[in-house]
């Protein structure tokens, strides 16, 4: 049976609102990346890792502070918005959920034999899901690591979690090592498949959000036996 | 007087400035430092659109930059807890000696003689009569041992004790009322910092470490020692204290590092 579209339901596979938190994420993260490297390098965790001043954000030390403590307002209340977003309008559980291990090994191999579709823009496979997903956790673990290291004595409760002051350092970095990891994914597919890339600008295909959740709700009505 | 292996640091320079060519070189100095800041501030682009600013000038983001750096002042302001105590550590985890810092190295520092030193009050306080270091030895003492973090990242466990500030400003009639305590040091260095630190528990004026006077290097005859903010923020060789409700930018503060600097 042929789909008629009313107007009202069609909608853009990214919304504007999420297009546009995208790129302020986008922005944000540079910011807080570029002066935590800066920050960094003050006193390195890594003896042989020093980031070259070409590519830290502030020439001097309080410069990257600065930048850092600017950037944070941004990346936390956009993301704040962006999880509201993404949770209120089912957004995370129609694309993200649910994932199943079996399928993330069925996808991790299609990609290792260069098998991975992407004809469908609207449909995330098992490696996606679990990537945003994962960042997401990321995301949310460097707010918390960075509450408490920039407040270790009046959040001491939470700094307590992480043990010293310098485990906290240590995770801190290591989620920012995850996060420029996974910007080395998203950034190469993007280039890779400009059609994603085009439509994180603007929005994409349409989509049916009817049809959308139907699909979703399908694999739940199988019989359980 | 031993210290730990040092790393590059804003905070302690390989070697003095030797000023003279710096005043000889004056303005292609400043004409290329200017160039570089521009140079390095690539994602200035990014922060145009979000405030409608020309950034194309290295003051103007200054501007954008150091107004969130105020709003943060305030921010931290509002999350301080004045009865929270910060994490105390046992006698057996104590650095010896602590760790040297300052903006000039280890070598420079210029050492105070005990038996002239005296310290001056100023300000908001109703008995202004300067202290000899016999009559500040002769105040009960308050030991802390906690930990001394330092805005680079790098963090130990000392041991400090000498009167606690609270008694000490109550003990001179200084109003408690005011908005800041000033700190003017020996060298050409000042701090403050906002009364709610002043009066907290673990906030000292530090005369000694390990139970012993304090080396020339870490404040002889006498330095502030507050858990709750970093490491810039507890001033050394103190020679007087200024209570008052005026703000002024303080050493580091005015080049651009954040007044408040709580932790």
């Amino acid at each position: 049976m042929p789909v008629v579209k009313s107007k009202t339901h069609e909608r853009r596979l990214h919304p504007l609102p999420l297009r546009i938190m995208h790129w302020i994420n986008a922005i944000a993260i540079f910011i807080m990346i570029g002066s935590g490297w800066k920050i960094y390098n003050d006193d390195v965790i890594l003896g042989w890792l020093h980031f070259p001043d070409a590519v830290v954000i502030g020439k001097w030390a309080q410069y990257g502070l600065q930048w850092h403590f600017f950037g944070m307002w941004i990346f936390v209340i956009n993301g704040l918005c962006y999880l509201s977003y993404g949770i209120a309008t089912g957004r995370f559980r129609r694309k993200l959920l649910p994932v199943s291990l079996r399928a993330i090994l069925a996808t991790a191999n299609d990609a290792l034999h260069f098998r991975l579709a992407h004809d469908d823009l609207t449909h995330y496979n098992a490696v996606q899901k679990i990537l945003y997903l994962g960042v997401m956790a990321i995301g949310i673990l460097i707010v918390i690591s960075g509450l408490a290291l920039w407040k270790p004595v009046q959040f001491s409760e939470l700094a307590a979690l992480f043990g010293s002051f310098q485990t906290i350092r240590i995770v801190h970095f290591l989620c920012m090592a995850a996060i420029v990891g996974f910007l080395l994914v998203h950034i190469s597919l993007a280039l890779l498949v400009p059609r994603s890339l085009i439509a994180m600008i603007n929005g994409g295909p349409a989509v049916d959000r009817g049809v959308a959740r139907a699909a979703v709700a399908a694999p739940e009505a199988e019989p359980s036996h | 007087m031993s210290t730990r292996t040092r790393i590059p640091s804003i905070f302690r320079p390989r070697k003095a400035i030797d000023q003279s060519v710096l005043t000889q070189r004056r303005a292609p100095i400043q004409k290329i430092d200017r160039r570089n800041v521009l140079r390095s501030a690539i994602s200035l682009g990014a922060l145009s659109l979000l405030t409608g600013c020309d950034v194309s000038e290295e003051d103007t983001v200054q501007k954008v930059l150091r107004t969130v750096s105020a709003w943060n002042d305030r921010v931290q302001a509002t999350l301080f807890r004045p009865n929270h105590l910060a994490p105390t550590y046992d006698v057996s985890q104590v650095v010896k000696p602590p760790r040297f810092n300052a903006y000039y190295d280890i070598e420079d520092v210029k050492p105070v003689d005990g038996a002239t030193w005296s310290l001056e009050l100023t300000g908001r306080v109703a008995n202004k009569q300067s202290w000899t270091l016999q009559h500040i030895y002769a105040l009960p003492e308050q030991e802390i041992i906690i930990k001394h973090i330092c805005v680079e990242g790098w963090d130990y466990i000392g041991q400090w004790s000498g009167p606690n500030l609270r008694d000490f400003l109550q003990r001179v009639g200084a109003d408690l009322t005011a908005r800041y305590v000033y700190f003017i040091c020996n060298d050409d260095y000042t701090e403050s910092i906002d009364m709610a630190t002043a009066l907290h528990p673990q906030t000292i004026l530090a005369t000694k470490y390990a139970g012993e006077p304090l080396a020339d290097p870490f404040g002889f005859p006498m330095r502030l020692r507050t858990s709750t903010k970093l490491g810039y923020k507890n001033a050394k060789w103190v020679k007087a204290i200024e209570v008052s409700n005026d703000f002024r930018e303080t050493f580091w503060s005015k080049q651009g590092f954040n007044w408040f600097a709580g932790i």
